[in-house]
């Protein structure tokens, strides 16, 4: 479903990321582990096509990244991933329903009310299409992320240490959500996490390095 | 949910600076938007009123003071010239139509006239009821004195003496009210126009060599007369002659500069607003650093971020542009209606200026000049930091 490359991404003479190579299979669901500050984050983003890494090669579904142009990259990106970031961001001046048909929009689908109905249901939070994010509680507002994060059925899934302030049992039931949500939507999922507690549940499992020995 | 209704969103969620810009742009609009409403309204009357008026002859003064109360009858006028002046004017080639006035007494502060029918032909007056005056003492009543003073065909009055109200009146000389003329938008309206042996039977002149007019209104008979029919009057004889078009220039060259000046005041508050609306979106840019890499992730290319920005503030400067505009013309109605002499604006309160797209198309520049440094700040966001930023 993607394979990276000898992917090295630079800040001026720092080596942020370095990924010699890594193939992920449709439908797969991976861990992408490793100590903070190794770069899960760049990884995720490359994959994403939001950062364009200094050299090596990226093909995501299919789609050479580094061969695309800007524009072109967004609007893929709006079709093909679903990313749930770290702090579970809401657009805020839109509702929880307002904040998948925006989803929808810029994915180039048409709205599709039945669709984010649907999906509301299914992550648990039916009730809440009108309410605001500043309306929600941290585990509303991780279910509407993940739930806006499958709206376009993306081919790939990308979820950035979304356990990382959660308990036990929210944790639990994050992972669970995504897991669910993926097979459902048919997308290779990557869960990028330093948490021991999610090591256990995703089958497969790629381990960044520190640059330093990446490179060594 | 597309861009424009985000940006909408955007608007919805700060209530308190929208409200703030808005008023701010709409007050700035409204009051370029009413000068220009005003100034359009006392140029469009004073040309009309002078629009058949060549030249205007009187007694030894200041010649826009001589225009001002023959022509728009708001000045007292200098002096009285004898009546053997109009035969002498009627007997110059250059002259086409010589219509005499004689002013002195008002009714209820609107002017009486001492004049000749053909005076109603100067300004494109008709009668609406009635007849024209045939005996001493008939009088025909203006559009807006009729309204004003509730007198109706048959009616009797007394005049006062002197241009405005305060003088004691002629208890002993009463008009008759034969005719009452058609509104016409003109001075007409608000003049009570009777024959000149009236005004000098009211004043007991009964001499004809005593006769006296206080001016002559004027047409050239070809617009050679332009060239020298002034200058010869003023240079050979006692009179004085002035061109309504030449005074009427001048008179809106001085109301000009204050028209600018009020003008300049409302581009300032303009310019304030568009200062307040920059630092209210480059804030907002700030507080949504995160959104906006969010919706990055979500597919949005920078130039539908930029958009977005672009979108809010021509979004602002539009409802300011609107409110702005019906405000100046709401307000141009209303004083139209509370104030008698400035009654033609109620109707130039439905009217739309072609200098009001340039009022509309000055707060959509100031839209899209707040919005640029932001739109461009947004277009530049790098999503990556953002979203480590947090």
């Amino acid at each position: 479903m993607f394979e990276l490359a000898g992917v090295v991404h630079r800040y001026g003479q720092v080596t942020a990321v370095a990924v010699a190579a890594w193939h992920a299979g449709a439908g797969e669901a991976w861990l992408l582990e490793g100590p903070s500050g190794c770069g899960k984050s760049t990884v995720l983003h490359i994959l994403a096509g939001l950062v364009r890494p200094s050299v090596g090669s990226v093909v995501v579904a299919g789609a050479d990244l580094r061969a695309m142009g800007e524009s072109t990259r967004d609007r893929w990106r709006g079709r093909t991933v679903g990313l749930v970031p770290q702090r579970l961001h809401l657009v805020q001046a839109l509702s929880v329903r307002d904040n998948l048909a925006l989803a929808q929009t810029l994915a180039g689908n048409p709205p599709d009310a039945a669709r984010i109905d649907a999906l509301l249901q299914a992550v648990g939070v039916a009730e809440l299409g009108p309410r605001y994010p500043r309306e929600l509680s941290q585990g509303q507002a991780q279910r509407v992320a993940i739930a806006r994060a499958v709206i376009n059925r993306p081919a790939l899934l990308l979820a950035d240490e979304p356990t990382s302030s959660l308990d036990d049992m929210h944790a639990a039931q994050a992972l669970e959500l995504l897991r669910a949500q993926a097979v459902e939507a048919g997308a290779t999922l990557v869960v990028a996490s330093h948490d021991r507690r999610v090591q256990s549940l995703l089958p497969h499992r790629y381990t960044l390095l520190p640059t330093a020995r990446a490179a060594a | 949910m597309n861009m424009p209704r985000l940006a909408l969103a955007y608007v919805q969620r700060r209530p308190l600076s929208t409200t703030l810009v808005i008023l701010l742009l709409a007050l700035g609009v409204a009051v370029v938007t009413l000068t220009l409403l005003l100034a359009h309204e006392l140029e469009t009357r004073l040309q009309r009123d002078a629009a058949g008026i060549d030249l205007v002859v009187g007694a030894k003064g200041s010649p826009l003071q001589l225009v001002l109360a023959g022509v728009y009858h708001v000045d007292v006028p200098p002096g009285n010239i004898p009546l053997a002046a109009v035969a002498e004017l009627r007997a110059n080639p250059l002259v086409a139509n010589v219509v005499p006035l004689a002013l002195g007494d008002n009714f209820n502060g609107f002017r009486i006239v001492g004049t000749e029918p053909s005076l109603l032909a100067l300004y494109g007056g008709n009668l609406a009821h009635g007849a024209m005056w045939a005996q001493p003492l008939d009088a025909v009543l203006g559009s807006d004195v009729a309204r004003a003073t509730g007198l109706a065909v048959g009616a009797t009055f007394a005049g006062a003496h002197g241009l405005s109200t305060g003088g004691g009146e002629h208890g002993d000389a009463h008009y008759r009210v034969t005719g009452i003329l058609a509104p016409g938008g003109t001075v007409l309206d608000r003049l009570v126009l009777t024959s000149l042996e009236s005004v000098w039977d009211v004043h007991e002149h009964h001499q004809d060599d005593d006769r006296e007019i206080t001016l002559a209104l004027l047409q050239y008979r070809s617009p050679l007369a332009a060239a020298s029919l002034a200058r010869s009057i003023n240079k050979d004889t006692a009179l004085v002659a002035a061109s309504p078009a030449l005074e009427t220039a001048r008179l809106l060259t001085v109301f000009g500069e204050g028209v600018d000046l009020i003008r300049a005041f409302a581009l300032v508050l303009m310019g304030a607003s568009a200062l307040m609306l920059f630092v209210a979106l480059a804030q907002a840019l700030e507080d949504r650093r995160y959104d906006l890499a969010i919706i990055r992730t979500l597919g949005a290319t920078r130039w539908q971020l930029a958009g977005v920005l672009l979108v809010e503030s021509l979004l602002l400067a539009s409802v300011a542009a609107t409110l702005g505009i019906v405000v100046a013309h709401g307000a141009a109605w209303t004083i139209g209606h509370w104030l008698p002499d400035a009654a033609p604006l109620a109707a130039a309160a439905w009217r739309w200026l072609p200098a009001e797209w340039g009022v509309l198309a000055m707060a959509l520049g100031a839209g899209i000049l707040s919005a640029l440094w932001p739109a461009w700040r947004a277009y530049r966001l790098d999503v990556a930091v953002a979203l480590a930023d947090g």
